[in-house]
C-alpha cells in the first residue's frame, strides 16, 4: 500500500530521469554540441551502489508506514543524494576532462538536475513531515550549503563546464552578482517607501482605493519587455533636455529605467500588503486606541503597524523575490546583473552561459524567500 | 459632574441624539438605556470627543470639552466597549499600562498600578500579567478591559454593553465587580445597555432613551413606580414589574428598626429578591437584618416586601 505519494513519484521522476536521460554532456569544445554521458557510465561502481542504495531507501518508505524515525532515514538519504550527486558529476567531469584537450567541456545534463531537484524535494518533504522548527531547517540549509561552497573552493566542481564559464568570467560574474542585487535592494527599497504610504492612503480613504489599485494593477499587466522599453524614450528625451540628470547616470538605457520599471512592478504587491495588513486589524482595537487617547501616529506605530507586520512582511517577500527574477530582463536595455549572461549565453548558444546567469538568479531568489520565511516566523510568534 | 445641553448630533438629516439635556452627578453610575438604534452609544461617545455634536455644549466638571484636546481629554475618561479591543500584541501588563504610559507615568508606578489593578478585577497578577488576550477567556478579557480603563485612575470611566457578549453566569459576575468597584474606587461610570434588568441592577440612574431622546431620567425605583410613559411601561416589562422591583429595591429600604427574629439573618444591602429568597428556602416570614460588620439592626417581614 502506498503511503507517501510524494515520495513514490519523486523516485519515479529520478529513476526515468536516471535511465533516459543524460547526467553529463561532453564536448571537445564550448561551441559543438557534445555527446551525452548516462549516469551508469559517468560515475564509478561504488557511487552507482551508493545512489541507488539512496533510492532503494526513499521508495521504500514510499511504502512503511509513517514515523518519526522513517521520516529521519527518509530525511538522511535525501540530503545525502543532494549533496552526493553534484560531488560526483565534478569528479566524472574531472575524470572526462583529463582525457581530452583543456578546452574539452563537460556540463551537468538534465538527468543530473532532475535527479537533484527530487533529492532536494524528497528532503524538503521529509522536513515538513518532521514538523521540523525555523532553527533546524535554516541549520540543514545553511550546513548543504556550506559543504557545497568548501567542496567548490577545494576544486571539487572546477572541470564542469559552469565552474569553468565563471572561473573564466570571475570579474564579470562578481561584478553581475553586485549589480543584480543593487538593483534590487534600491527597488525594492523605493517601492518600500512609496508603496506602503500609498496602501495606507487606500485604507484610510476608500476614495482613493479604486484609483490606486486600479492604476498599479494597469501597470502590472503590461509585458515586462515591454515596460522596460517604454521607458527608454522618455527618460531618453529627460537626459537629453537635462543634461546634468545624464551626469548622475540617468538616461533612457541604464540603471535608470530598470530600477522605475521594477519598482512600478512592485508597487502593487507592496501595497496590497500594507492594504491588507491595516485590513487585518481589528477595528475593536483601533476604536479603544483612540478612545484611551492615543494620537492618530501612536495608533499607526503602536498598533497598527505591529499588528500589520506579518501580512506586510508577506508582500515584501513576493516584492523582493519578483523583483529578483525581473531583473534579469532589465539586461536588455543594458543595466547589467546576471540577466547579461542569460542573454549573451542566448545569442551565443551557450547554454553554460545561460546557466551561470540563471542559476545564480534562483539561488539569489531561494535564499531570500528563505530568509523572508525567517522573519515571517518570528513576526509572528511575537504576537 | 458631566452636564449634556442641547445637545444634537445628526446622521443624515436624522438625529441620531436629538436635543438631549442631562447632567449626571459625580461619583455615581449613570445607565443608558434603549433598544438599538436610540443613540445611547452615540451620547457615550459624544462624551469622549469620539465624535462631534452637532448643536450643543458637553461640559465635564463645568468646563466645555470642545476646547480640551481631544487625546487629553480621552486620556483622563476610562473607555470600555462590547469587543473589549485588548492590543492582540501586548500582553496584559502591556495593555493595562496604555494610558498610563501615554501620561508618561515612572515605571515603578506603573508596575504597581498593574498589580494593584490586576487584584481590583480579581486576577492573580503572579498567573496573568504574562498572557496574551487569546490565552484569556471571555470574562477575562473583559476584566482586563476594565482594568485597563481603570488604569490611570481617571474620575470618568464610560462603558458600552462591556458585557453584552458574555454568557449569562459571567454577565452577573461581572456586573456585581463593577457595583463593588464602583462603590470601592467612587468614580463617575456611564454604562450603556439595551438590557433594562441591567441598567436597573447597576444604575444609581437610569436614562432611558427612544429615538435619539431622553424619555425618562430617574432611579431604578422610580423608573419602576412611575414609569413616564407607555414605552417606558413596555420596555420595563407590564407583568414582571413587581418581579424587577424586588431586585432592585433593598432590605435597607423596608426593614423595622424594631423587633426580633431568629435564624440566619439578611444583609440590609441585600436586594428584596434575595430577602424573599431566603424566607422562602428557610420557610419564615420573619428575618434578622444585620448591617454590613454583622451587627443586627432590625428585621424585615414578608408583609413588608408587599406594599409598592
Amino acid at each position: 500500500m502506498i503511503r507517501n505519494r510524494v515520495i513514490l513519484v519523486l523516485v519515479l521522476t529520478a529513476f526515468v530521469a536516471a535511465l533516459t536521460l543524460p547526467f553529463l554532456g561532453f564536448a571537445p569544445n564550448r561551441l559543438v554540441s557534445g555527446r551525452a554521458i548516462a549516469l551508469s557510465e559517468a560515475v564509478s561502481a561504488e557511487s552507482l551502489a551508493l545512489i541507488i542504495l539512496c533510492g532503494a531507501v526513499l521508495a521504500a518508505a514510499a511504502f512503511l508506514s509513517p514515523s518519526r524515525a522513517l521520516h529521519l532515514g527518509v530525511l538522511a538519504a535525501a540530503l545525502a543524494l543532494t549533496l552526493f550527486l553534484p560531488l560526483v558529476a565534478g569528479a566524472a567531469a574531472t575524470t572526462l576532462v583529463a582525457t581530452a584537450t583543456p578546452i574539452a567541456r563537460a556540463s551537468l545534463a538534465g538527468g543530473f538536475w532532475i535527479m537533484e531537484l527530487s533529492a532536494a524535494l524528497a528532503a524538503g518533504d521529509a522536513l515538513r513531515r518532521l514538523d521540523a522548527g525555523l532553527a533546524a531547517k535554516a541549520g540543514l540549509v545553511i550546513g548543504i550549503a556550506a559543504v557545497l561552497v568548501i567542496a567548490g573552493f577545494s576544486g571539487a566542481f572546477d572541470q564542469l563546464s559552469l565552474a569553468k564559464e565563471a572561473a573564466n568570467r570571475r570579474e564579470a560574474f562578481a561584478d553581475a552578482v553586485q549589480r543584480h542585487g543593487f538593483l534590487v535592494l534600491v527597488s525594492v527599497l523605493l517601492a518600500l517607501l512609496i508603496g506602503v504610504p500609498l496602501g495606507i492612503l487606500a485604507q484610510r480613504r476608500p476614495r482613493w482605493h479604486t484609483l490606486v489599485f486600479g492604476g498599479l494593477d494597469i501597470v502590472q499587466t503590461i509585458p515586462s519587455i515591454a515596460l522596460f522599453g517604454l521607458l527608454i524614450g522618455p527618460l531618453a528625451a529627460l537626459s537629453d533636455a537635462f543634461p546634468e540628470l545624464r551626469q548622475l547616470g540617468i538616461s533612457g538605457i541604464g540603471v535608470a529605467p530598470a530600477i522605475i520599471a521594477l519598482v512600478l512592478y512592485s508597487l502593487l504587491p507592496m501595497a496590497r500588503g500594507a492594504f491588507a495588513g491595516l485590513a487585518s486589524v481589528p477595528a475593536s482595537v483601533v476604536e479603544t486606541a483612540r478612545g484611551m487617547g492615543m494620537t492618530g501616529a501612536q495608533i499607526l506605530l503602536r498598533v497598527e503597524a505591529p499588528i500589520a507586520l506579518p501580512v506586510l512582511l508577506s508582500g515584501l517577500r513576493i516584492v523582493t523575490v519578483q523583483a529578483i527574477g525581473l531583473a534579469v530582463v532589465a539586461a536588455l536595455i543594458g543595466a547589467g546583473g546576471l540577466g547579461s549572461f542569460v542573454f549573451l549565453g542566448l545569442g551565443q548558444r551557450a547554454l553554460d552561459l545561460m546557466l551561470l546567469g540563471a542559476v545564480p538568479t534562483i539561488f539569489m531568489a531561494l535564499g531570500v524567500d528563505f530568509i523572508f520565511q525567517i522573519l515571517l516566523g518570528m513576526a509572528r510568534r511575537t504576537p | 459632574m458631566i452636564e449634556l445641553e442641547h445637545v444634537v448630533k445628526r446622521y443624515g438629516g436624522r438625529g441620531a441624539v436629538d436635543g438631549m439635556t442631562l447632567t449626571i452627578e459625580a461619583r455615581t453610575l449613570c445607565a443608558f438605556v434603549g433598544p438599538s438604534g436610540c443613540g445611547k452609544s452615540t451620547t457615550l461617545r459624544l462624551i469622549n470627543a469620539l465624535i462631534r455634536p452637532d448643536e450643543g455644549v458637553i461640559r465635564i466638571d463645568g468646563q466645555d470639552i470642545a476646547a480640551i484636546k481631544p487625546e487629553t481629554l480621552r486620556r483622563g475618561i476610562g473607555y470600555v466597549i462590547q469587543s473589549i479591543g485588548l492590543f492582540p500584541h501586548w500582553n496584559v501588563a502591556d495593555n493595562i499600562a496604555t494610558v498610563p504610559r501615554l501620561l508618561h507615568w515612572p515605571k515603578a508606578r506603573i508596575e504597581a498600578r498593574i498589580d494593584e489593578l490586576l487584584h481590583l478585577l480579581r486576577l492573580d497578577p503572579g498567573e496573568f500579567r504574562t498572557k496574551f488576550p487569546h490565552q484569556l477567556s471571555g470574562g477575562q478579557q473583559q476584566r482586563v478591559g476594565v482594568a485597563r480603563a481603570l488604569a490611570a485612575d481617571p474620575n470618568i470611566v464610560l462603558m458600552d454593553e462591556p458585557f453584552g457578549a458574555l454568557d449569562p453566569p459571567t454577565r452577573e459576575a461581572l456586573q456585581g465587580e463593577i457595583r463593588r468597584i464602583q462603590a470601592e474606587t467612587q468614580k463617575t461610570i456611564v454604562f450603556v445597555t439595551h438590557d433594562m434588568d441591567e441598567a436597573l441592577r447597576l444604575g444609581d440612574r437610569v436614562a432611558v432613551m427612544q429615538s435619539g431622546k431622553l424619555v425618562q431620567f430617574a432611579t431604578p425605583a422610580e423608573i419602576l413606580a412611575k414609569p413616564a410613559n407607555e414605552f417606558v411601561r413596555q420596555f420595563v416589562g407590564g407583568a414582571d414589574m413587581s418581579i424587577r422591583v424586588l431586585a432592585v429595591a433593598r432590605v435597607a429600604e423596608r426593614m423595622r428598626r424594631d423587633g426580633a427574629a431568629e435564624g440566619e439573618p439578611i444583609r440590609e444591602r441585600a436586594s428584596l429578591k434575595e430577602a424573599l429568597t431566603l424566607m422562602m428556602t428557610s420557610g419564615r416570614e420573619i428575618l434578622p437584618v444585620i448591617d454590613d460588620k454583622g451587627a443586627r439592626v432590625g428585621i424585615i417581614r414578608l408583609t413588608d416586601l408587599a406594599h409598592l
